[in-house]
């Protein structure tokens, strides 16, 4: 039976062109742009100075705090400017830039091909490698994973569910990591489950990739507290709360995160990037990217070093041409247009669109119809409308009423709008002045 | 050159323009039919409606408001192609130039414009004409295919009117005036596909049903509204059909009748003047339908469902504070 949550949602065209297409390396770029804040929470500190020489997996700057994360060096060469950058949206951002030269590795690192099964590490010492390889969470939120994964005491984990939902349009990348690291991803959630004490992981899939449910359930046969589940292709099937309701049947409180409902979920490439830390000592330094949209040529999946110029893959895939309206970091329901093509990769970066004025185009807003189309399409049960209604009039105080600050900024409300009320814009802005209203309190 | 927007970054291709001008498409098999059996007089009075509805939205937003036209909207055209639905068609021209002024200046317009007014404008053009115009708004003609030009109209009685009359008479004991009256009343065949007196729009079943079809597959509307409000009528008819044996209460006869269907599928189906939630829009249907019945059965007049509508319009602000969908993660409502 197939799985899905059961308020909202919307079906926009899939435009999964790339799904049949293997991963390949996407090679190394002259230069390497590496931010300092690639997660959730403060930038990271930096370690290495003007003129260091640094390998594949060299440490460039730790963790700040508890929410923070390390940072690695994705390539081997030369550390030649620590200093603002322009970032995606043409903002200063501190990266370090590293001269690419050869590509050796830390010693420490195993880059064999070989699969290692067995898990011989204590949960905390799993830990400590989930926090010393850097990893956060790669589905675009980037909260860092072994915060995540450290359970308080007071609390208990029922499922851990592998998010390889990937409900995004165009974007193949967990897709096409599943299909080919399948026996990876079940390891790294037997390690997961070895912290959490469980033998309940379950990766959740949806209809739309059948090769990927094959695989992997072909895998999870040959071990014990792994399985699969296939969920419905809806947007945003892949909203962690979607996703704990449709695999338990739990609602995870408003205001809570899933461990309040028992769950733990992580997103397949986290898993993958778990299964290396732990068993490769491999840090987070290179991920999978989609590369594609209506205006691009030739469209991939990549393996792409962190800090690799977008430039550098859209390149690879044929260039951009002159009509290119818009290029997004990460989907087209939540991705963010960059303006800058030098801008890198980030260990967050899931996809690279290249859209056409036809793909994108948003016509100017009319008057609200009523036609209640928003209410039906929130997969929270918000009233989008209402929100923008009374962000325009200034009423904080019912923007938290009508649990503004419940939204998850999938933006189905704006996707279906037909009088194109940018109403997800609406539900942003009335969650920045509810915080507003908070601290000035 | 790169555009900055902020997401999402694709849209449905379901847009304002698209669903009006499904809900006009839908329309066409009603107009159609009603021209075939009324005639020129039925294609005069469909022309001059929408004519009028877009002259008046034109002139209030270009000369009134000194704003860009709305007209390209399509909105006014609905509300034009609708309150012809609901006039006979020997109605003067003149007249429904005052209808329409009534619908797009008083009650769309003068509340803010498309998605601002409180009752469908239609229905108040409807309503104004025919307590304005009473002896104009009954003159049904006799559907006549044969005839296209109508040089000579003949009038006929709508079925809910013969059955009102009954109603009179029965209590006057004239028996044969009864059997008469009974004789009538068009077959259910006549009334599902339209063959019978009434308002343009109105009379065929069939063809408002293959609109409302359309409307469902094309996802312009749910099927709540018209289901809940013709499911109500059937119910209450039904028990009090099966409870008193009278003629008049036949639930086939209701639902193939007067505006039932024109106001089941698109007047209380209508995004602006309905609730937005599921929920809100079952009690806005059964609330119609319950008016419906008690206005058709106990009030003077005939026909109720302009007036159920359009009572029920002026409680969606309402139902809507109260019936919303439940929040996700805040426990059962």
């Amino acid at each position: 039976m197939t799985k899905t949550f059961s308020i909202g949602g919307i079906h926009p065209d899939k435009h999964k062109i790339t799904s049949q297409t293997p991963i390949i390396d996407a090679g190394l770029p002259e230069y390497v742009y590496i931010p300092l804040k690639q997660h959730a929470g403060a930038p990271a500190k930096i370690l290495v100075k003007k003129g260091d020489k640094v390998k594949v997996g060299t440490l460039l700057a730790n963790a700040d705090g508890v929410i923070s994360s390390d940072i690695h060096s994705s390539v081997s060469g030369e550390v030649v400017k620590i200093d603002d950058v322009q970032d995606a949206l043409g903002y200063d951002e501190q990266m370090i830039v590293i001269k690419v030269e050869g590509d050796e590795f830390e010693p420490s690192i195993d880059q064999s091909a070989d699969i290692v099964k067995d898990i011989t590490f204590s949960s905390e010492e799993i830990i400590q490698k989930i926090r010393e390889a850097g990893i956060v969470g790669m589905g675009g939120a980037g909260f860092p994973t072994p915060v995540k994964t450290t359970i308080p005491e007071e609390k208990k984990v029922d499922y851990l569910i592998v998010n390889g939902i990937e409900c995004e349009p165009w974007l193949t990348a967990d897709d096409r990591l599943m299909v080919e690291h399948a026996e990876e991803i079940v390891i790294g959630a037997k390690i997961l489950n070895k912290i959490f004490g469980i033998q309940n992981a379950i990766i959740a899939i949806d209809e739309n990739k059948p090769e990927a449910i094959e695989v992997v359930r072909n895998v999870t046969r040959r071990y014990v507290g792994v399985n699969v589940r296939v969920c419905k292709t809806k947007y945003p099937q892949g909203g962690e709360k979607q996703l704990v309701t449709a695999i338990t049947g739990r609602e995870v409180p408003s205001g809570k995160l899933p461990i309040d409902a028992g769950c733990i979920v992580q997103n397949a490439g986290t898993v993958f990037a778990i299964y290396e830390a732990v068993m490769k000592n491999k840090p987070l330094f290179e991920r999978i990217v989609t590369v594609s949209g209506d205006e691009c040529a030739k469209p991939q999946n990549f393996k792409v070093r962190v800090g690799t110029p977008a430039s550098f893959l859209i390149e690879k895939c044929g260039g951009l041409p002159d009509e290119t309206a818009e290029v997004i970091f990460g989907g087209p329901m939540m991705g963010q247009t960059i303006i800058n093509l030098q801008a890198p990769i980030t260990k967050l970066t899931s996809g690279l669109l290249l859209l056409s004025e036809k793909e994108t185009h948003r016509p100017d807003m009319m008057d609200c119809i009523r036609c209640g189309k928003c209410v039906d399409a929130c997969p929270i049960g918000l009233r989008p409308f209402l929100i923008g209604i009374c962000v325009r009039n200034n009423m904080i105080d019912e923007l938290k009423n009508i649990h503004a600050m419940d939204c998850i900024e999938c933006g189905s409300c704006a996707y279906i709008c037909p009088a194109r009320i940018p109403l997800l814009d609406f539900c942003k802005l009335g969650k920045i002045e509810i915080r507003k209203k908070q601290k000035g309190k | 050159m790169l555009k900055v927007a902020t997401a999402p970054h694709m849209f449905s291709p379901v847009d304002t323009q698209r669903l009006m001008r499904d809900v006009i498409i839908a329309m066409l098999p009603a107009a159609i039919l009603a021209v075939v059996f009324f005639g020129l007089n039925a294609l005069v009075v469909i022309l001059s409606s929408i004519a009028a509805c877009v002259m008046w939205e034109y002139l209030f937003v270009r000369y009134l408001l000194k704003q860009k036209s709305t007209i390209n909207n399509y909105s006014a055209m609905i509300t034009g192609m609708l309150l012809a639905f609901n006039l006979p068609a020997t109605m003067p021209v003149w007249m429904i130039l005052v209808g329409s002024f009534m619908a797009i200046v008083v009650a769309k317009m003068a509340f803010g414009g498309l998605g601002k007014n409180i009752f469908n404008p239609a229905l108040v053009g409807r309503v104004f004409l025919f307590i304005s115009f009473p002896v104009q708004m009954t003159m049904w003609m006799k559907p006549n295919w044969h005839d296209f030009l109508n040089a000579d109209v003949q009038t006929a009685a709508t079925t809910l009117g013969i059955l009102k009359h009954l109603d009179a008479s029965s209590s006057a004991t004239s028996l044969t005036h009864e059997v008469e009256a009974i004789h009538d009343i068009p077959s259910y065949w006549q009334m599902f596909i339209g063959y019978t007196g009434g308002s343009l729009g109105e009379v065929s079943a069939l063809a408002l049903l293959l609109g409302g079809a359309y409307l469902l597959y094309r996802r312009v509307i749910t099927w709540h509204v018209p289901f809940y409000y013709l499911a109500t009528m059937f119910v209450l008819t039904s028990i009090m059909w099966l409870f008193t044996d009278d003629v008049r209460y036949e639930p086939l006869t209701h639902l193939l009748s007067g505006g039932l269907m024109l106001g089941a599928i698109f007047m209380a189906t209508d995004y602006t003047t309905s609730p937005m939630s599921i929920k809100g829009k079952i009690i806005f249907a059964i609330g119609c339908g319950l008016l419906t019945f008690i206005i058709r059965f106990y009030s003077a007049y005939p026909e109720g469902v302009s007036f159920a509508i359009l009572i029920m319009n002026a409680f969606v602000p309402l139902i809507d504070k109260y019936y919303y969908p439940r929040v996700y993660g805040t426990g059962s409502k």
